[in-house]
C-alpha cells in the first residue's frame, strides 16, 4: 500500500539563515500513527507544515499518498488540526465541520449528513447548533478534529492539538483520538512535546534534535490495539504498564542524546 | 471606547447606575438652585426650568428642524458608509490603491472637513441640502474606511493556514474568512461614525445656507438673545446625537451578538 | 526606505487628486446635472471650480482688487491660519490639562469615575459644538479677573471644551491600563500611589493618550474655526472663510485659498501631535 507520507532528504532553511530541518528521512505507512517530539524550536511543527504544503522545503522531496505535497493539498488527501482549534466564531459547530466540504462544492444535503456523522463520531451531536464560543477548549478541539476528518482523508496532520488543555482533559482526548483514528483507519502525523502523550498514541515516536532539526532516533510507541473498537480501559492499561514506562525512558534518553 | 473595570464584588446593577444618576440629578438641581438663588443672568446660563419650558413651547419647530438636520445626517451616514466600505474593499484587493488611499485618509482625519461646506455650496447651490449631506458623507467615510480596512487586514494566522490547507481559492478565502471576520470592525466603524454624522450636520449649518436646521436655530436664537430658546435647541441636538449613537450601538450589538468579544 | 515610499505615495496620491479635479472640470458639464430640483453633479465652470493653478496663483495676488498697498491673499490666509492655530493649540493645552486632571481624579477615586465617566463618554457622541453661539453670547458682557471677555476667549473656551472629553477618556484608559501583575509588583515594592503613578501608570498611558490627543487636536481645530464664525472673531481663518465665501461668486479662487489655509492648519496641528508622538517614542510600547 502507498505510504501516507514519504520524506526524502528534506531540508528547510529560512531567511536568516536559519536551518530548521536538515536531511529528514521518514516514511509514515498507511494507517500508522507517528509522533514527532523534540525540544522547542527543533523544527517539528515546520516539518508538519512542510508535509501540509504550508511551507515549501528548500531541499529534498515530500510525497503524500504517493503524490507531491502540493498536489496532495489540492486533492485534499489530508486533514489538519492546529494547536488553536481555529474554529470560525460566526459559524455553528455543524457549519464549522462542513467547511472543508463547502469549499469543495459538496451539495448541502450531503454536507449536512456527513457533518452529523462526524459529530456523532466525536460525541458532540447535541452541540451541532451551538457556537464555538460556548464550547470548552477540549470540545473545540474535538470539533476541529471532526472538521479535519470531513473529507475522509487518509492522513491526519496534528500540530500539538492538545497543547492548550489541562492534563485530565488531555488524557481523555488522547483516548478519543485513538478511538476515532482506529475507526477511520487514517494515518496520523502528530506533533507534541509531551513524552507520555507521544508514547501512548503512537506506533512509532520520532525524536528530533534541537536546531538544525534532525531525526535523532525512532523509538517504538505503545499504541494500544489497531483498527478495532477500543475499550476505555485499554488506554488506561497501557498508561499503567511497565512497558509504557520503559518506552518513556527510551524517548527521554533519545531526547537527551540529541542535545549532545 | 469606554474603559471597563470590574465592579466590586457583592454590588449589583445599583453600583453601576446609581452614582451617575445621582450625579446627573444632583447637577441639574444644583444648576437650577444656583441660577435662581444667585440671579445668574440668562445670557450666561438659563435655569433648567426655563429651558424645559422653551422645549415644550418650541416642540413643533424642534421636530421639523431636527428632522432636517437628522435627515442630512442620515443620508450622509448611509452614503459615507457605502463609500467607505467600498474604498476599504478596494484597498484590500489592490495594494497600490491601499498605499495611495492611506495618506489621503490620514490627511482627511486631520483637516477640518466642515470647512468644505462653502465649496459644496458654490458647486451645488445654496438652496439645496446636498452641500451639507456631502460634508457629512466625507466626515463619515474616514472612520468607516479606517475601521473596515483594519478588519479586512485582521485574519487570524490559524484561519489563513486553514484556508491554504483546504486549497481554497482567494475568493473563497474572502468569502469564508476575511469578510465575516471583518463584520465586527465594519459595524464598529458605523457606530463611531453615527454621532459624528450628527455633529457634522449641525456644524455644516453654521457655514450658511438654508436656515432650516437645528444649528441655524441655535445661531439665530442666540443672536436674538433668546438664550433659553437657544438652549432648548441645544438640548434637541444633544438628544439627536444620542439617538444616532444608540442606533449605532444597537446595530453593533446585533451584528456581533453571536461572537465572543 | 519605507518612509521614502510612504512620502512618495502621498505625493502621488495628491497629484492624482489634482488630476481628478481637472478631469472633472474637463469632462462634467459646466452647469452640473440636476435631477428635478436637486443638483446631483456639481457645477464645474471656472466660477464654481477654479483651476488648481488659478487658486494657487491667487495666493500671490492682493487681497482686495484695486486698493493700494495691502497684503496678498497668501499673507491674509497665513496670518489668519496662524491666529486660529494659536487659539486651537491653546484650547488643546487647557482642555488637555483639565482632562488629564479629571482622569487622574477618576483613576484615584472609583466613585468619581462611576459617577462622571458615563457623561464624559457620552459627551463625545453629542454635538457639543452646538453651544458655540451661546458661548459667543458671553462676549463683551462678562469679565474674568478684571479682563473683559474677548471674542477670542470664547474661541479658546470652545476649543478646550472639545479637546477636554477625548483626552479625559484616553488618559483614564491609559492610567488604568497597566496589567494587574505590574500594579501588584509596585505594591510589593512598597510604592505609594504617587510613585506608582509616576513610574508605572503615566508611562503606560502614553500609547492610549496619543491617539486621544490626535483626536482632541482635530476637534480643537474644528472648534476654533466654528467658534470664530459664531463669535465673528476677526483675525482668524474661520472669519476669512465666511468673508471670502460671501464674495465667492465674484472671486471664487479666494474662497478656496481660505479653505486651503484651514486644511493646512489642520495638518500643522496633526504634525505637532506627531512630534509629540516622536518625543515620547520610548513609551510607545507595543500598541500601534
Amino acid at each position: 500500500m502507498t505510504p501516507a507520507v514519504e520524506l526524502l532528504a528534506v531540508d528547510k532553511v529560512f531567511p536568516g539563515p536559519v536551518q530548521a530541518l536538515d536531511g529528514i528521512e521518514l516514511t509514515v505507512g498507511a494507517g500508522e500513527f507517528v509522533s514527532l517530539i523534540g525540544p522547542s524550536g527543533c523544527g517539528k511543527s515546520t516539518l508538519l507544515r512542510v508535509v501540509a504544503d504550508l511551507e515549501q522545503p528548500t531541499g529534498g522531496t515530500v510525497r503524500v499518498s504517493g503524490k507531491p505535497a502540493s498536489q496532495a493539498r489540492l486533492d485534499q488527501d489530508y486533514g489538519i488540526a492546529f494547536q488553536q482549534a481555529g474554529l470560525l466564531e460566526w459559524r455553528t459547530v455543524a457549519e464549522n465541520v462542513e467547511l472543508p466540504l463547502q469549499v469543495h462544492g459538496v451539495p448541502k444535503a450531503r454536507r449536512r449528513e456527513r457533518a452529523a456523522e462526524l459529530l456523532e463520531m466525536v460525541g458532540l451531536t447535541e452541540f451541532a447548533r451551538s457556537r464555538p464560543g460556548e464550547l470548552s477548549g477540549g470540545m473545540q478541539q474535538r470539533v476541529a478534529i471532526a472538521r479535519a476528518l470531513a473529507p475522509s482523508p487518509s492522513l491526519l496532520l496534528m500540530d500539538e492539538p492538545f497543547g492548550a488543555l489541562d492534563e485530565m482533559t488531555r488524557e481523555r482526548m488522547q483516548a478519543e483520538l485513538l478511538r476515532i483514528t482506529g475507526e477511520t483507519g487514517a494515518a496520523v502525523l502528530f506533533v507534541t512535546h509531551s513524552i507520555p502523550e507521544a508514547v501512548v498514541l503512537s506506533d512509532r515516536v520520532v525524536v528530533m534534535s534541537p536546531r538544525p532539526g534532525r531525526i535523532t532516533e525512532i523509538v517504538p510507541g505503545r499504541r494500544p490495539g489497531t483498527g478495532t473498537e477500543l475499550a476505555p480501559d485499554d488506554v488506561e492499561d497501557v498508561r499503567e504498564s511497565a512497558a509504557f514506562f520503559t518506552a518513556i525512558t527510551d524517548v527521554r534518553e533519545a531526547l537527551r542524546k540529541g542535545h549532545e | 471606547m469606554t474603559p471597563r473595570r470590574a465592579l466590586p464584588r457583592g454590588e449589583g446593577i445599583g453600583a453601576a447606575y446609581l452614582p451617575p444618576v445621582v450625579f446627573g440629578v444632583g447637577a441639574l438641581v444644583a444648576w437650577q438652585v444656583l441660577v435662581v438663588a444667585l440671579g445668574v443672568p440668562s445670557f450666561l446660563l438659563p435655569a433648567p426650568s426655563a429651558i424645559a419650558e422653551q422645549v415644550g413651547a418650541q416642540l413643533g419647530v424642534i421636530m421639523s428642524t431636527a428632522s432636517v438636520t437628522g435627515g442630512n445626517a442620515l443620508i450622509g451616514l448611509v452614503a459615507g458608509f457605502v463609500i467607505g466600505v467600498a474604498l476599504a474593499l478596494l484597498a484590500a484587493w489592490s495594494r497600490l490603491f491601499g498605499e495611495l488611499a492611506t495618506p489621503v485618509v490620514l490627511a482627511a482625519s486631520a483637516v477640518p472637513i466642515v470647512a468644505l461646506a462653502p465649496v459644496f455650496t458654490t458647486m451645488f447651490g445654496s438652496t439645496t441640502e446636498v452641500p451639507r449631506q456631502l460634508v457629512v458623507t466625507v466626515v463619515v467615510v474616514v472612520p468607516v474606511f479606517v475601521s473596515t480596512a483594519r478588519g479586512l487586514r485582521q485574519v487570524q494566522p490559524v484561519h489563513a493556514d486553514l484556508m491554504t490547507a483546504l486549497a481554497a481559492s482567494p475568493w473563497q478565502a474572502s468569502r469564508f474568512v476575511r469578510l465575516p471576520g471583518a463584520v465586527p470592525y465594519i459595524v464598529t466603524g458605523l457606530r463611531l461614525a453615527a454621532p459624528a454624522a450628527v455633529i457634522a450636520s449641525i456644524v455644516a449649518e453654521y457655514f450658511g445656507g438654508q436656515q432650516n436646521g437645528l444649528g441655524s436655530r441655535i445661531s439665530s436664537a442666540a443672536a436674538n438673545t433668546a438664550y433659553a430658546r437657544a438652549w432648548a435647541f441645544v438640548v434637541a441636538s444633544i438628544v439627536l446625537g444620542l439617538l444616532f449613537h444608540l442606533a449605532g450601538l444597537l446595530l453593533e450589538r446585533l451584528a456581533t451578538r453571536s461572537r465572543p468579544a | 526606505m519605507i518612509r521614502v515610499r510612504a512620502a512618495a505615495s502621498a505625493v502621488v496620491a495628491f497629484a492624482l487628486l489634482v488630476g481628478l479635479w481637472e478631469l472633472a472640470k474637463a469632462v462634467l458639464p459646466d452647469a452640473g446635472v440636476s435631477i428635478g430640483d436637486t443638483r446631483v453633479l456639481p457645477r464645474t465652470d471656472d466660477a464654481a471650480m477654479p483651476h488648481v493653478w488659478t487658486v494657487l496663483a491667487r495666493l500671490g495676488e492682493p487681497e482686495v482688487a484695486g486698493a493700494a498697498a495691502q497684503r496678498t491673499v497668501g499673507e491674509a490666509v497665513a496670518s489668519g491660519a496662524l491666529f486660529t492655530l494659536g487659539l486651537a493649540l491653546g484650547g488643546l493645552v487647557i482642555g488637555g490639562v483639565l482632562g488629564a486632571v479629571l482622569a487622574l481624579g477618576m483613576a484615584r477615586f472609583g466613585l468619581l469615575e462611576r459617577a462622571v465617566l458615563p457623561y464624559v463618554v457620552l459627551s463625545q457622541t453629542v454635538p457639543l459644538i452646538a453651544i458655540a453661539p451661546l458661548v459667543a453670547g458671553w462676549g463683551g458682557k462678562i469679565a474674568i479677573f478684571g479682563q473683559p471677555w474677548q471674542p477670542w476667549t470664547s474661541v479658546m473656551v470652545i476649543s478646550s471644551y472639545l479637546a477636554f472629553f477625548p483626552i479625559a477618556v484616553g488618559a483614564l484608559r491609559g492610567l488604568t491600563s497597566p496589567r494587574r501583575a505590574d500594579v501588584e509588583l509596585f505594591r510589593a515594592l512598597a510604592c505609594g500611589w504617587w510613585t506608582t503613578l509616576v513610574r508605572l501608570r503615566l508611562p503606560a498611558s502614553v500609547p492610549h493618550l496619543l491617539p486621544a490627543v490626535r483626536l482632541a487636536a482635530a476637534a480643537a481645530v474644528v472648534g476654533a474655526i466654528v467658534a470664530e464664525i459664531s463669535t465673528g472673531t476677526r483675525g482668524g481663518v474661520g472669519r476669512l472663510i465666511i468673508e471670502y465665501a460671501q464674495s465667492a461668486t465674484g472671486d471664487p479662487s479666494r474662497m478656496y485659498t481660505a479653505i486651503l489655509g484651514a486644511a493646512v492648519l489642520g495638518l500643522v496641528a496633526a504634525a505637532a501631535v506627531g512630534l509629540l508622538d516622536l518625543a515620547l517614542r520610548r513609551y510607545r510600547g507595543s500598541i500601534a
